[in-house]
């Protein structure tokens, strides 16, 4: 009985602390909701650089720290989610960035997707049309099983 | 023939992409400030608080800064070829001291010898985001006019030093020389 207790605190000490690890920040950066939500938008748009599989708003990294607080003072200045992303990209470039933008250097792989559909919609109508022309060819009626 | 040959040659293609893939350290971001110029900053020195030391007085020649900090791993391991490099006095090396504590800094200098020309204190890393620095050790090499030229990111070695600094410095100050 007395072990079932313990395993119940266990638990429940453990999933209380799951729920503190995924808060980064130990208090609110801005008493206003909406102030809040950008915020914390912006913070899991930019990538950590330190642990690079992270978001600045995941990591407890000293530099994510630093990055987080940048973003708190750029919005307090009234800076706008735009200006605030330009701000990074200046300094990490688009590596910062957790959704990239289409640049001159991304661009083929932007639009991969569709040139590949495209070949394969090529390569599609050939092969029916190669087909086609081959059924009209084949001789018709009962010899040709035969032969 | 051709049937076979074109998904081969789209194979050996893509082995040919993911290979060089493979060569390449994803933890190397490169640097957007190459080619534009340094960040400024002006900041107090690490001897003295009351000095402050400021980019603008580097103008008109080629400079490096040097991301360095007590607590990093790999600024340990390049201080000597830091001493070796000062010792040729080609260019002034600038010390940016970042996040670090200013009695650890100055008894790292007094301890291991002192390759800077002069020391920047960063605390809060202002500077150090100014510049994109994400991982010290990071060494800048910034041109006569504040452009920044190129970055090293990883332990100084003496190979990169003659490699990749040297030239690009040699360059810097002819095309320099020649417009005065």
């Amino acid at each position: 009985m007395i072990r079932r207790f313990l395993q119940a605190g266990l638990l429940v000490g453990l999933l209380a602390t799951c729920g503190l690890a995924t808060a980064i920040d130990t208090e609110a950066a801005f008493d206003d909701p909406v102030l809040q939500q950008r915020y914390e938008s912006i913070n899991r748009e930019l990538r950590c650089l330190v642990c690079q599989n992270q978001t600045i708003a995941d990591s407890n990294a000293t530099l994510a720290q630093d990055l987080r607080h940048e973003v708190r003072e750029m919005i307090a200045a009234g800076k706008t989610d735009a200006e605030i992303r330009e701000f990074m990209i200046e300094r990490y470039g688009d590596f910062v960035l957790y959704r990239p933008r289409l640049t001159a250097q991304n661009l083929l792989l932007w639009a991969a997707p569709a040139l590949l559909l495209l070949v394969a919609a090529a390569v599609l109508v050939r092969v029916i049309r190669r087909r086609a022309k081959e059924s009209q060819l084949e001789p018709e009626g009962p010899e040709a099983g035969q032969s | 023939m051709a049937k076979f040959l074109v998904p081969f040659v789209l194979f050996v293609l893509l082995g040919a992409f993911l290979f060089v893939g493979l060569q390449r350290d994803p933890r190397y971001v490169p640097s957007p400030l190459i080619g534009k110029p340094a960040p400024e900053f002006s900041l107090p020195s690490l001897q003295d608080a009351s000095y402050p030391v400021s980019s603008k007085e580097l103008l008109g020649q080629p400079w490096v800064l040097n991301v360095w900090g007590t607590w990093c791993g790999g600024c340990r391991e390049e201080h000597e070829t830091l001493l070796v490099i000062a010792a040729q006095k080609t260019v002034p090396i600038v010390g940016l001291n970042w996040k670090d504590d200013n009695a650890a800094a100055q008894q790292w200098l007094r301890q291991l010898g002192n390759p800077y020309a002069v020391v920047a204190a960063d605390h809060e890393g202002r500077v150090a985001i100014d510049w994109g620095v994400y991982g010290a050790p990071e060494t800048f090499l910034i041109g006569p006019d504040g452009v920044v030229l190129y970055k090293h990111i990883a332990p100084m070695t003496l190979e990169v030093w003659n490699k990749e600094f040297l030239p690009r410095i040699e360059s810097a100050r002819a095309a320099a020389g020649s417009k005065s």
